[in-house]
């Protein structure tokens, strides 16, 4: 293998691992706050149609991220209406979300199937860019990706570090003891579901305008339960988040590894490994039951009602 | 009291609160002075919970006020409490398991908890300051109950506090740990702060409080100085003057092996739990076998392998009569004629989400209330009736969710659903843990009905009076070991607590030429 290789491969693994890690970001803080939104696919291709649609039409790459994640607000926002104020079951009204976001990016989108933009640049910086190996890995990716990682320092920080994080985990652990001691449960997952629409509409918008620039039905392509599977294989840390993310990105681009490396393995076999991966962590997560007791956040999917 | 002159710490006047079907709160008057630990007693549904909630700023009453230092205010929310200077400390706590003790305290402290290195400094000087030792690092799972009740107490006193309130604080704790919480709470009241401790153990009541208010139905039905009443007065006060409050129930002895342990080792896959070790127990049919223990020392896992949820290989080291039992699963220990309360209520006593015609079901389902299959469901809920008409369950009907009911409600519910089944076999783990006097009474009264219908019963209890109280034979787990068990006339309060403690080699000769 030579060293060309390595180095697309690399770039290649970040560039795939950015969706995933972006909206498995948004998902991880949902999640920490006892929410279990499985509404991610649907609120992806929100944000990938409509970034599309935007950038199209006005030009501005800008103005399209922008409101690819309004409209991933916009769907968690749905989701947040009927799981809170209406105390609707949480998985069902996430596969709901989904179902609806998949079939209203479908339509809003049909005329725009096929249609070329101008994708979102690489930005290289001097000198790092060159480095061997890792140069184009890590700085030879474009503005999105680059966010990605301040995105990852800043969730990392927020839960490790932050009051607000230590709020969100208290929520996510018993809602009615947060209450009890006066923090603002409502008020945390809401601005938590809000966050992870925001999330999943960048990772759309970053779909059809970075990495493959245009718009298909359905082309978020399962990303979103990955990102779900990815939470889980992290056991809800950011830092195995980014791991995950990247591992994950390195699988689903494994086929064409081993096609350079002169092997023939079905690519619907590799795209199997990320779902392997996680079943196996979950089985060894829950092998030992303190752990896993411990490590998910203890009232995730539990609603929570204010009682009087 | 200290200050006479100055105004009292904490007035409440005429407060009522109305819930739907239900007057929680009646016009009830209430005065703390600064420095002064005053006992809010009641039955449960009494309107003690409710009227603390006002006082902490969770409830909004529908008439009243609050004076605070003589100056009528109004409690927003816990925040606003806290900021008065009001702290509480709950029942079932308000602790997130996975947070640090200093995560934990932080987190109700808001904006003032400063950096958290300092306040782990703050809270080690506090926890010192006060006896009650912690380690700020540790997270809360790994602490046992008292220790968690130290770190609700220690969250209130890291702030300037002028009144602590503490529901039911004894209930979860062994009687060192009592001493220990009382002596805390003198030394906090020396220095000013006004305590309102809510109870309904009377005599814990009179051992530590200045003063006590006692709620019934809503209403004040008294006040008090519990110094000097004696607890019969105090209780009649609670409980009205219908109930009777203490009676004594003669004591059996059996003759016909109905339960016996033989020679029982049990290994705890638990890493934190405890080994059986050679386990020898014989209940007869018609007497009550009580066995004493502080928590933690074996009484899970004799309950477990007893219950069927923990099978032992060798079947032969439990019988039932001549059945030997010990590898058979729960179901069919049932079939034999056993019935189980377990010391949760919520989760293994009962299905919290489930309504009480279904949780009746649950154990019930082997008198006939299933037929080829189907669940007879005016049976089951004409079952479910009659428990709650038999055991004067307050619930809101047999629709009820489980979790809707008190806890001494709910205990009343188990245990009247496991008697009215007629076992031939009972085993009951802390039947009366924080329930009233009322429901105690008429808990113990069931209990004492069915040994005289000739059922074995083994109770697993912490409270020793309680033991005393009903057992024809009593014995102590210590360790996983069991101490020789005696007729209850011939032991003492003194010799059980040695062998709560361990100490059985001076019971075993005793014991042995007893029996």
């Amino acid at each position: 293998m030579d060293i060309d290789l390595i180095t697309n491969i690399l770039y290649a693994m970040i560039r795939t691992g950015t969706p995933l890690l972006i909206v498995a970001l948004g998902e991880l803080v949902c999640e920490k706050s006892g929410v279990l939104n499985l509404g991610q696919e649907g609120m992806m291709l929100m944000g990938a149609v409509v970034g599309f649609i935007v950038t199209l039409l006005s030009g501005s790459l800008l103005l399209g991220f922008l409101l690819a994640m309004v409209a991933g607000v916009l769907m968690s926002l749905i989701f947040g209406l009927i799981t809170m104020e209406l105390s609707a079951n949480q998985v069902a009204t996430g596969l709901a979300l989904t179902i609806f976001g998949t079939g209203l990016s479908a339509f809003v989108g049909s005329e725009f199937v096929g249609k070329p933009i101008e994708g979102l640049d690489p930005v290289f910086i001097p000198v790092l860019t060159d480095l061997p190996v890792i140069g184009r890995m890590l700085f030879g990716q474009d503005l999105i990706v680059y966010l990605s990682f301040v995105l990852f320092g800043a969730v990392y920080w927020f839960i490790n570090y932050s009051r607000p994080g230590l709020i969100l985990k208290a929520v996510g652990e018993n809602p009615h003891a947060a209450n009890a001691i006066g923090l603002p449960v409502f008020r945390t997952r809401y601005l938590a579901i809000i966050f992870g629409g925001a999330m999943a509409g960048l990772a759309g918008g970053y779909l059809s305008l970075a990495y493959t620039p245009l718009w298909a039905e359905n082309m978020s392509a399962g990303r979103g339960w990955i990102a779900l599977a990815l939470v889980v294989f992290a056991s809800w840390k950011a830092e195995r988040v980014l791991l995950g993310a990247w591992l994950f990105g390195l699988a689903s681009i494994l086929h064409l590894v081993f096609q350079g490396l002169g092997f023939a393995v079905s690519p619907n076999l590799l795209a199997i490994l990320p779902y392997l991966a996680t079943v196996v962590v979950l089985v060894l997560l829950s092998s030992n039951q303190t752990r896993s007791r411990l490590v998910a956040p203890i009232s995730l999917g539990n609603p929570f009602h204010a009682r009087g | 009291m200290k200050q006479n002159s100055s105004p009292p710490r904490l007035t409440l006047r005429g407060i009522t609160k109305q819930y739907p079907g239900c007057l929680a709160n009646d016009n009830v008057h209430l005065d703390i002075a600064p420095a002064e630990i005053h006992a809010l007693l009641g039955e449960n549904g009494a309107g003690k919970s409710t009227l603390m909630k006002v006082i902490y700023g969770l409830v909004k009453p529908d008439s009243g006020e609050v004076l605070w230092d003589g100056l009528p205010i109004d409690v927003r929310d816990p925040a606003h409490a806290r900021k008065m200077g009001i702290g509480m400390v709950f029942q079932h706590f308000s602790l997130f398991e996975t947070l640090t003790v200093t995560e934990n305290i932080a987190l109700a402290l808001g904006d003032d908890a400063g950096e958290l290195n300092s306040l782990a400094n703050k809270i080690r000087t506090v926890s010192e300051k006060y006896g009650m030792a912690i380690n700020p690092d540790r997270e809360i799972h790994t602490l046992s109950v008292g220790e968690r009740q130290r770190v609700e107490i220690v969250r209130c006193l890291v702030q300037e506090i002028k009144l602590l309130i503490l529901d039911e604080p004894t209930s979860v704790l062994t009687p060192q740990e009592v001493d220990t919480l009382f002596i805390t709470l003198r030394q906090l009241a020396d220095e000013g702060c006004s305590i309102l401790f809510i109870s309904h153990k009377l005599n814990e009541v009179k051992a530590l409080c200045h003063k006590a208010t006692v709620l019934r139905a809503g209403r004040v039905s008294g006040e008090c100085i519990p110094a000097e009443e004696d607890t019969i007065s105090m209780a009649k006060l609670m409980v009205g003057d219908d109930t009777p409050v203490s009676t004594t129930y003669p004591k059996k002895l059996g003759s016909t092996p109905l339960l016996s342990i033989t020679d029982l080792n049990l290994h705890s896959p638990d890493p934190f739990g405890v080994h059986l070790k050679n386990i020898n127990l014989t209940v007869n049919a018609g007497e009550i076998v009580g066995i004493a223990g502080i928590a933690g020392n074996g009484q899970e896992e004799l309950l477990a392998s007893l219950s069927g949820e923990h099978l032992c290989p060798d079947g032969k080291t439990i019988t039932f009569a001549e059945d030997e039992v010990a590898n058979l699963p729960p179901d069919q220990r049932r079939q034999w004629g056993l019935a189980f309360v377990p010391e949760e209520r919520l989760g293994r006593g009962a299905v919290p989400g489930m309504s009480l015609t279904e949780n009746a079901l649950l154990t019930g389902f082997l008198t006939g209330l299933v037929s080829k299959g189907m669940i007879a469901w005016k049976k089951a809920e004409a079952f479910a009736d009659e428990i709650i008409d038999q055991y004067k369950v307050k619930a809101a009907g047999r629709h009820a969710q489980a979790d809707s009911l008190s806890g001494g409600n709910l205990q009343k519910f188990i245990i009247g659903r496991e008697i009215m089944q007629n076992p031939k076999i009972l085993i009951a783990a802390h039947p009366t843990w924080g329930v009233d006097i009322g429901a105690a009474t008429a808990i113990h009264k069931a209990l004492i009905t069915l040994r005289d219908q000739g059922a074995a019963i083994l109770v697993v209890s912490e409270d020793i009076d309680e033991l005393f109280l009903i057992s024809d034979r009593i014995g102590a787990i210590c360790n996983g070991a069991l101490s020789p068990i005696k007729p209850t006339p011939e032991s003492s309060i003194q010799e059980l607590g040695r062998m709560m403690a361990g100490d059985f080699n001076q019971s075993v000769n005793n014991g042995s030429t007893a029996l």
